[in-house]
Formats: structure tokens, C-alpha cells, sequence
């Protein structure tokens, strides 16, 4: 008996300790905010095809792209692989059960239910226009308007945050099943762990931080605004203190889920296996200590400016290599190019160019004349959209066997990848060009040379929410009518492929116990299967 | 075998259940530490930007008062962790020696509660109750800000192992614990010190600030 | 200047110069990069596709040297990068000694600017063609960054501090002045112009709408209307520091410190006088906060730049 038939009622869902029904709740949550957050996406594009104001006016614009960052940064990027696939996947990769504190895992998702609720009356209440920043002394002393409500949903949804994070750490330490050593666990695990660290040790920074934001605004004293004796700096600094390493948590798991993709359709073991794993542990280290970054023009210190400077490139050796090791994990492979590989090739390409781009911005004077311009907007959508999103697509199709037990219609899934790979560049590619022209970011109306390129961009971002809405559709009917999969359609290695499509709800009939490294694929003997010289599977 | 020795069904044994949730209260505590990290980080800006009107500020604290809360503490985190080695070797006396330790805690939320009220008396408290004339007014503000919001999260936390262990104590008393099982008095226990030692360091910086100098 | 896509963006100062090299630099370097990396994963995906003839055998899972040299490689270029933006990021804090002090205060949602000979001017700087220009900041309410693509130089203003930036324009003509740091409602229409003028026709522009008094003589004004000359006068029986020519001096402070007194040093000192107490002098000055808004402040400071020191 699968877990999806352990029950029918709401109540069965609702009250499920199991970490694959909660996996399935969070999906349903995540996505509805991220059509929400996207709605404000499509309005803020809708309103940057011209160079006035016609669709809605600043106020009303400020509001929009406030409520589109603090969406999609808290309520979709931050849980959306983590709290789905990392859900779903870790004990089935480890040899588990479930994840150590399953009671935790349910009560993080009404945690994080909760604080949607907060942003979702946000935005009846008539919505908040600090930009998701909460940039002091604004947020604290001149807007008028719901900055506590908006802040009190995302200090209530760092402790969602927080126990995934705790549960995920214990799980991998305690939990791994027998012969699972440290150095056989698959990357998607190393990099949960990695990203597990971060996400218990920056968040509580954030929700303090807030704390303070909230009691200064509310109280009128407080540590940030000079008028009080305070300093706006200090507020940066704790804000990129977790909100850079947050950056870290929505690609971490991302890179994670493309080694799974690539190294199972190239039917080859990833290449530097070991380099792979240090450079997760390098990127979630050295990701502490790079945030000031965000401030070269803020008027901290020039030395201050330099010293983050140089470690924002330390930062980029890990994931250069990583690039490099995906890349040489094709070679001498048995490449085949199903709707999950064509996603996983879109996210190593665009997490390229917006690593490429961050490199720009940790250039020093670079940075003095982009930073605050649509080059950075292009950059971190390259990044957080371009790989993470591209990255959770391609995981949900290369998982939905396992998770669903139907295969999605591979035709469709194809179409989608290359259609958001195609509307994400048009829609981001012209920002960097803006931002190098001098466009800041946050404007609602801009001069009359930029008209092209915001036209373009914003026709990309049409094309862009078509890919974005194909996989609801096709996703949805192939629950009904989708082929049925068996337990490993892939012919995947790995613990989760293994246990039967969809799994029972204890995972495992015996406690497996493993034997052989991670991701043993032979390219050579896949060759010959498919030169019929040796029989299929 | 009683609800409280089951082995939860995640688990394979359960010395791994014991293992997993000492490492689930420890990254709980890293939690704890980085959320008063901000406040600290405050505290050194306003210690580095004002650091004579911190001073003063620190004058008018009640050192006595700040010191005998310190020693209550000290002797609770004895009593608690005499409490966790008794419920370890199964010796009788844990619920005693819970019980002695919530009672130090109550004592340590009075004394702060009489000098909250003597704060309230000499209007110290900001935003609701502030007035201090003279020349690091503004220093003065900020340190007192920062001094009750620190303070009283360390009072709730105090609370909440209050709580804790006034729940432990009676499980005790129906003698749930013993050499298999006391992982729940082991996991209060580090909480408690974790409180305890948070406010080791809240001591100097509020109440010796003064005196250094 | 039209709304094609191929235009580059004007380069009208040192800064922009050096800024674009760095940058097509760094467009070279990246894109060459991604394009080997691309087309090695196109060629990849071709010759082993699933079902070509392509030799598979001894396929590598790992090579140690090669993960080395591509830890090492990069490593190595980012530092080089690394040292030529920094380089480059220094020169805008490092103002030459001949530089044009103007000082700049931002408020939502306008920028008002401030020449040493008192002329004033809003959502407009007027600047000389070769003169190396340091900007000094401020802000009256939140935090604004004061942009100027052509220029390719940015800088936040900070309530509570100053900061400056310093470059030299080089081309005549008009140039976009923007707020690129979120302030509220109107940020996308706080900004304006900057023209650069040749020198002489500068010069005329500065002395055509100069008013009465320049900013030190406005400032000296507000040093004796709040008091400051009562006990600052060297003839004073109060003992507090003199400040003729304290502009640029290295102060010894009461706790051992030393600072160079610089504008921020001087704003502080009015603002939060018992921060940085001079050495042998008593900590009894009291503070202006509330008392005087950032335009009298910077007329304050240049009053006090303006003055030397009798000995020197």
C-alpha cells in the first residue's frame, strides 16, 4: 500500500506525520504562493512596457515589487527544494524511514502556513512598500505601511525554516542507513545538509533583526536610525548577514538536484565526486562571510568594501568548479535528453551567466556603477530563477514517477523547458543591458531611451509565464491519465529507486543496507544496451 | 513499558534515538545563540559608539541585586546538573533536585521582577517610561533599550525552562526516568545551562560596565 | 543618443574610463569562458549522445590533477580581477589635493547641492571639465544613493554620516543625475542633471547667481547665532579647543586615540561631542543634535575648513 492510499480524508493529510505527505503539502503551498508572487511579477512587466505610469501608479508599484520579492524569497525560493524534494527525497535517499522529528516536520509547515497567512493580510490590509530589503530608516520611520504585519509573516516563517533545517541535520547525521557512509551519500543530500547549516544558523539572525525593525517602528527607539542614536548600517549588515547566505539556500539544493539529473542521464558516475562535496561545504562557509558585499557604495569602510570583495571571488571557486565537474561528467557518457536532463543542462547554462555576472559585481568599481540597477536584477533572476526554479522544475519531473507513480507526458515536459529557457533569457538578458546604460532598479517610470529593452524584456516575460503554467497543466492530467511508472523508470541508482513508485508510507520493507559507491552507472555497458548488443533491462 | 519508553517508529534503536535528539537540542541551541546575536552586535555598536554614556547607564543598574540573580542562577545549574547525574545512575532525589532547581529560577524571575519595578520607579524604562536629564541621554536610552529586550528574552527563556522542568519533575516523581531512559532530563538539563551561561555574559556587560573603568 | 539597442552609455569621467576598460575586460574574459564551457557541453552532448559509436571506454571519474588546475586557474584570475577593481574602487575615496569640495544633501525626493563660493542649486550640479570633483553627502530623511551613470560613479547618502566620492568630469555637456537607492513614492523621479562646463564659462556660472555671502561666511554667521563662538574663541574664558585650521589635522583624543579631522569628524563632534573629547580639554560642550539640519551643518564645516591656524 502506497502512502498516497493511507488515508483519503483532509484529516489523513493534515495530520500526517509522514515526511512524503508533507513534502506534497508544502508543494501545494509553495506553488500557489508562487503564482501570487508571480501575478505581481506579471503586473510589474506589464507596467515597465511603456516608460510612464499607466498601468498603476508609484505607490501602487512600490507595493508590487515589495510584495513579489518578499513571495518568492520566503514563501517559495527559500522552502521550494528543501521543504518539497529535500522533504520527499532525504530519508528515501539515506535508507530511512522518515526524518528524525516528524512531529516538527508537520508543525514547520503550519509555521510556515501561518506566516502566509500574515503576508497574504499584508497584502489585503492594503500591502507594504519597503522592497523586501526593509531598508532602515525607511521601513521604520517614513512608510505608511504595514511593515510590522509584513514583517512579522517572514519572522514567523524563519522558524518553519529553522526546524526543516534542524530536522534535516539530525536526519543526515543519525538516521543514514547501515554502510551509508558520509562519502557514499548522494550530492542532493550533501548539499541539504550544507544548506540545513545555513538555514539554522543565519535565519534566527534575520528574525531578531526584524524584531528590531518591528519594536522601532512600533516604539520609536531602537538601534537604527541615527535620530535615536542608532546607525542604518548596522541594520545592512544584519540583513545580508542572513540574506546573502540566503542565496546560498535556494542554489545549494538546486545544484544538488542537477548532479542527481546529469550524472543518471549521462548514465555516469559525477565526476569528482569528493570536489563536488567540499566545494557544497566551501560555497556554505565561505557564504557567511561575503555579505558586506551588498554594500560597496553604503559608506562602510573602503577596507571593509575590499575584504568582502576578495572573498565574493573565494566564494566563486566552488562553484566554478562545479560547472567544470557537470561538464566533465558528460564526457565519455551515454547522454540521453528527457525533460529533466534538458532542465538540469538550462540551470548549469544560466547559473553560469549569473555566476559569470556575479563576478562583475564583485569587482569593486564594477559594483560601484551597477549595483542598484537592473544588472543586478538580471544577476540574482539568473541565479534564483534562472537555476533554482529551472533546477525544482527539472527535480519535480525527474521525481514525479517516484512521488506520483505516473509518468509526466515527456513531449510536454520538453516543450516547457525549452520555452522558460527561451522566455527567462528574453525576459532577463536585456536587464543587464539596462543596468549597464544606468537604469536603477525600483522605478516605475524611466526615460524614453530604455523603451526597447523593457519592451523586450517584457515580452520575454510572457513567453516566460506560458513555460510556467504548461507543467500545471500537463503535470495535473498526468495524475489521471499519465502512463504508469514502475519503480525506476530511470534505471536511476540510489536508495529511492528502489522502494516501489509511489513508496509505501514506511519507505522501506527491510532496512536497506548499502554496499557500493554512490551513482555506479556504466556508460559503456548503456552503450552497447542501446546497440542491442546486450539486452535491456 | 511505559508510553515514555517506546521507541518512536522512525528509529531503529534506541540508543540512535538518544543520540538524535542530543544533536537536535544542541543545533537548537547554535539556533538560540545566533537569535541573541543582533542584540549583542547592538550592544558592542552602542559600547564602541557611546562608550562613556554605556557607562553611566550601567552605573544606575543594581549590581546587587544583578549579582545575587547570578549566584541563584549558578547554584540552579548545580542542582540541575545534579539532577541529570542522579537520573542517570537511577539514584532517587531527581525529582527533589528538579523541583530545588525550578524554585531557583522562580527566585531569579522575582529578584528581576523587583528590579524591574525599581527601573519603572526611576523611569528608566524606554519608550514607555523614560526621563534622564544631562548629557548622554541618548546613550543612556539605547542601553536601557537594549538592556530589557535582552533581559527579558532571557526571562522567557527562563520561563519556558521553568516550565520544563517543573514537567520533568513530576514525570519523575511518577518515575518515568531511570539508567534506560532520562534522555528528557539530559536535553533540559543543557537547556538550562545554555540560559545559565547566556546570562554569565549578560552579567559584566549590563552590570560591571562601570566598574571596569 | 536615440533609443537603439547598440548605443553605448557616454563616458564623461576618469572614472568611466577606467570603469569600461574593466568591464569589457572582465565581458571578454566571462564570455570566452562561458563560451568554451558551452560549446564543450554541446560537443559532449553530440559525439555521446546515447547510441552514437563513440569510444566510452576507461570514461574518468575522477583526474586529481585536472580538479586542481581548474581550483588553482580560476583562483589565480579572480585575484588579478580582484586587485584591478580594487585599485580602481580606491581612487573614488582618495581625492586629489587640488579637489572641488561640493557638498550634496539628499531629501525625498530631490537633490540639493551646495558650491564653496555659496551658490545653490536643486536636482542640478553644475561642474568644470578636468577639475577633480569630491562630492560630500548627506541626507535629511532615508537613505538616497546619488548616481550618475555617464560618470559611472555611485554613492549612497546616510542619515546620521557623511560620505563622499571623488572624480574628475571630462567632457563638456548634460548628464543624468538619478537616486538609485529605494526612498519612497517618487524615487524614480528624484534625480536631474549634471552638466559639466569648460572651466572659464563655470566660473561664470558660479559667480553669476553667487549670493551674498559664501558657505563659510554663511556658516560663520551660524557659528556666532548657536553660540559655538562663546566658548571656541581663542579670547574666550571657557576653555574649549580653537578650531582655525583644524580641517585635515591629526587630533590626539582624551582616551589615547588620534583622528584626522575630517568633515565627518567635525559633524560628530557637533552632533555627539562627548564621542571623541579632546585630549586636555573637559567634556562639557553639549550636543546640537536636533538644533541644526544638514544644510546649516555643512555651512558650519566649511566655515570651519575655511579658517587657518595663526601659527601655520
Amino acid at each position: 500500500m502506497s502512502y498516497l492510499e493511507e488515508g483519503y480524508t483532509l484529516r489523513s493529510w493534515l495530520t500526517t506525520h509522514d515526511h512524503k505527505r508533507i513534502a506534497i503539502l508544502y508543494a501545494i503551498a509553495i506553488t500557489a504562493f508562487f503564482f501570487v508572487g508571480g501575478a505581481a511579477a506579471t503586473m510589474i512587466r506589464l507596467e515597465l512596457a511603456t516608460p510612464q505610469a499607466d498601468l498603476v501608479q508609484a505607490d501602487t508599484y512600490n507595493k508590487l515589487f515589495t510584495i513579489h520579492g518578499v513571495i518568492m524569497v520566503w514563501f517559495f525560493l527559500i522552502p521550494s527544494i528543501p521543504a518539497t524534494l529535500g522533504n520527499f527525497l532525504m530519508p528515501l535517499m539515506i535508507g530511512a524511514r522518515d526524518l528524525a522529528f516528524p512531529r516538527l516536520n508537520l508543525a514547520s509547515w503550519y509555521i510556515y502556513v501561518l506566516g502566509g497567512l500574515f503576508t497574504v493580510a499584508t497584502l489585503i490590509a492594503g500591502g507594504v512598500d519597503t522592497g523586501w530589503t526593509f531598508y532602515t530608516p525607511y521601513s521604520t520611520m517614513f512608510s505608511n505601511t504595514n511593515v510590522i504585519l509584513a514583517a512579522a509573516g517572514v519572522f514567523i516563517t524563519g522558524f518553519s525554516s529553522i526546524l526543516t533545517g534542524l530536522n534535516f541535520i539530525v536526519t543526515v547525521h543519525k538516521m543514514r542507513a547501515p554502510g551509508m557512509t558520509w562519502f557514499r551519500l548522494p550530492l542532493f543530500v550533501w548539499a541539504h545538509y550544507a544548506t540545513s547549516v545555513i538555514l539554522v544558523l543565519a535565519t534566527p539572525v534575520l528574525a531578531m533583526t526584524l524584531v528590531l525593525i518591528a519594536a522601532e517602528r512600533l516604539l520609536h527607539v531602537g538601534v537604527f536610525d541615527p535620530a535615536l542614536g542608532g546607525d542604518p548600517l548596522l541594520f545592512q549588515h544584519l540583513f545580508w548577514f542572513y540574506s546573502h547566505p540566503a542565496v546560498y539556500i535556494m542554489v545549494l539544493p538546486a545544484m544538488g538536484v542537477a548532479s542527481e539529473i546529469i550524472t543518471c542521464f549521462a548514465r555516469k558516475r559525477v565526476f569528482g565526486y569528493r570536489f563536488m562535496a567540499y566545494a557544497i561545504l566551501g560555497i556554505a562557509t565561505i557564504g557567511f562571510l561575503v555579505w558586506g558585499h551588498h554594500m560597496f557604495v553604503s559608506g562602510q569602510s573602503m577596507y571593509a568594501g575590499m575584504v568582502f570583495s576578495v572573498l565574493s571571488f573565494m566564494v566563486a571557486v566552488p562553484s566554478a568548479i562545479k560547472v567544470f565537474n557537470w561538464t566533465a561528467t558528460l564526457y565519455k557518457g551515454s547522454i540521453t535528453f528527457s525533460a529533466p536532463m534538458l532542465y538540469a543542462l538550462g540551470f548549469v547554462g544560466l547559473f553560469m551567466i549569473g555566476g559569470m555576472t556575479g563576478l562583475i559585481l564583485a569587482t569593486l568599481a564594477l559594483d560601484v556603477h551597477l549595483t542598484d540597477t537592473y544588472f543586478v536584477v538580471a544577476h540574482f533572476h539568473y541565479i534564483m530563477v534562472g537555476g533554482s526554479v529551472m533546477a525544482y522544475l527539472g527535480g519535480i519531473h525527474y521525481w514525479w514517477p517516484k512521488a506520483t507513480g505516473r509518468m509526466y507526458p515527456e513531449m510536454w515536459g520538453r516543450v516547457a523547458a525549452i520555452v522558460i529557457f527561451v522566455g527567462f533569457n528574453l525576459t532577463f538578458f536585456p536587464q543587464y543591458l539596462l543596468g549597464y546604460y544606468g537604469m536603477p532598479r525600483r522605478y516605475h517610470v524611466y526615460p524614453p531611451e530604455f523603451t526597447v529593452l523593457n519592451v523586450l524584456s517584457s515580452a520575454g516575460a510572457s513567453i516566460l509565464a506560458i513555460g510556467y503554467l504548461l507543467p500545471i497543466g500537463y503535470l495535473a492530467w498526468s495524475l489521471f491519465r499519465g502512463k504508469k511508472a514502475g519503480a525506476n523508470p530511470w534505471d536511476a541508482r540510489g536508495l529511492e529507486w528502489t522502494t516501489p513508485s509511489p513508496p509505501p508510507k514506511d519507505n522501506f520493507a527491510v532496512a536497506p543496507t548499502v554496499t557500493e559507491e554512490p551513482y555506479a552507472y556504466s556508460p559503456e555497458r548503456d552503450a552497447e544496451m542501446a546497440g542491442g548488443r546486450i539486452a535491456q533491462p | 513499558m511505559s508510553v515514555a519508553h517506546r521507541i518512536a517508529e522512525q528509529f531503529e534503536t534506541r540508543e540512535q534515538q538518544r543520540e538524535a535528539d542530543s544533536l537536535g537540542t544542541w543545533v537548537f541551541l547554535a539556533t538560540e545563540l545566533m537569535f541573541f546575536g543582533p542584540l549583542f552586535l547592538a550592544y558592542f555598536y552602542g559600547r564602541t559608539h557611546y562608550g562613556e554614556g554605556f557607562a553611566v547607564a550601567s552605573g544606575r543598574t543594581h549590581v546587587w541585586l544583578g549579582t545575587a540573580n547570578t549566584a541563584l542562577l549558578l547554584t540552579s545549574s548545580l542542582t540541575m546538573a545534579l539532577a541529570v547525574r542522579a537520573s542517570w545512575i537511577g539514584r532517587r532525589g531527581v525529582t527533589l533536585l528538579l523541583a530545588l532547581t525550578a524554585a531557583l529560577g522562580v527566585a531569579f524571575l522575582a529578584v528581576k521582577g523587583i528590579e524591574y519595578r525599581k527601573e519603572w520607579d526611576e523611569a528608566l524604562v524606554p519608550p514607555f517610561r523614560f526621563v534622564f536629564a544631562g548629557e548622554h541621554a541618548r546613550a543612556v536610552e539605547v542601553f536601557y533599550w537594549l538592556y530589557f529586550l535582552i533581559t527579558g528574552l532571557h526571562a522567557l527563556h527562563l520561563t519556558i525552562g521553568i516550565g520544563l522542568v517543573l514537567w520533568l519533575a513530576l514525570r519523575a516523581r511518577r518515575g518515568d526516568f531511570g539508567p534506560h531512559y532520562h534522555a528528557p532530563v539530559e536535553m533540559t538539563g543543557l537547556y538550562w545551562h545554555f540560559v545559565d551561561v547566556l546570562w554569565i555574559f549578560l552579567y559584566p556587560l549590563i552590570y560591571l560596565l562601570e566598574r571596569w573603568r | 543618443m536615440s533609443g537603439g539597442i547598440f548605443w553605448l552609455p557616454p563616458a564623461a569621467s576618469d572614472v568611466a574610463a577606467r570603469v569600461d576598460a574593466l568591464f569589457f575586460a572582465m565581458v571578454a574574459l566571462t564570455g570566452t569562458v562561458a563560451l568554451a564551457i558551452t560549446i564543450v557541453v554541446l560537443v559532449f552532448a553530440v559525439r555521446y549522445r546515447r547510441g552514437s559509436r563513440a569510444d566510452r571506454s576507461n570514461a574518468p571519474a575522477k583526474k586529481l590533477p585536472v580538479e586542481i588546475a581548474w581550483t588553482v586557474t580560476p583562483l589565480a584570475i579572480f585575484l588579478g580581477v580582484f586587485v584591478w577593481g580594487a585599485a580602481v574602487y580606491a581612487g573614488l575615496y582618495r581625492p586629489a589635493a587640488d579637489a572641488m569640495p561640493v557638498y550634496v544633501v539628499g531629501k525625498q525626493w530631490m537633490w540639493k547641492a551646495e558650491h564653496a563660493n555659496g551658490r545653490r542649486e536643486i536636482d542640478e550640479l553644475h561642474l568644470p571639465a578636468g577639475q577633480p570633483v569630491r562630492l560630500v553627502l548627506a541626507t535629511q530623511d532615508v537613505i538616497h544613493s546619488f548616481y550618475v551613470p555617464a560618470f559611472r560613479i555611485k554613492q549612497d547618502a546616510v542619515p546620521g554620516r557623511y560620505t563622499t566620492i571623488a572624480f574628475t568630469p571630462t567632457k563638456a555637456g548634460t548628464f543624468a543625475l538619478r537616486c538609485a537607492e529605494y526612498c519612497g513614492t517618487d524615487h524614480a523621479h528624484m534625480g536631474g542633471r549634471v552638466i559639466v562646463m569648460q572651466p572659464a564659462d563655470f566660473q561664470r556660472w558660479l559667480a553669476q547667481g553667487a549670493p551674498a555671502g559664501t558657505m563659510a561666511a554663511r556658516g560663520f554667521a551660524r557659528f556666532r547665532e548657536l553660540g559655538c563662538s562663546g566658548c571656541h574663541d581663542p579670547r574666550s574664558s571657557v576653555h574649549a579647543p580653537d578650531l582655525a585650521g583644524l580641517y585635515g589635522r591629526t587630533v590626539h583624543l582624551a582616551d589615547g586615540r588620534s583622528v584626522v579631522a575630517d568633515e565627518s569628524y567635525i559633524r560628530d563632534s557637533i552632533l555627539l561631542p562627548k564621542r571623541d573629547v579632546v585630549a586636555g580639554f573637559d567634556p562639557i560642550m553639549p550636543s546640537f543634535q536636533g538644533q541644526v539640519g544638514e544644510d546649516d551643518l555643512l555651512e558650519l564645516i566649511a566655515y570651519i575648513k575655511s579658517t587657518k591656524s595663526e601659527s601655520g
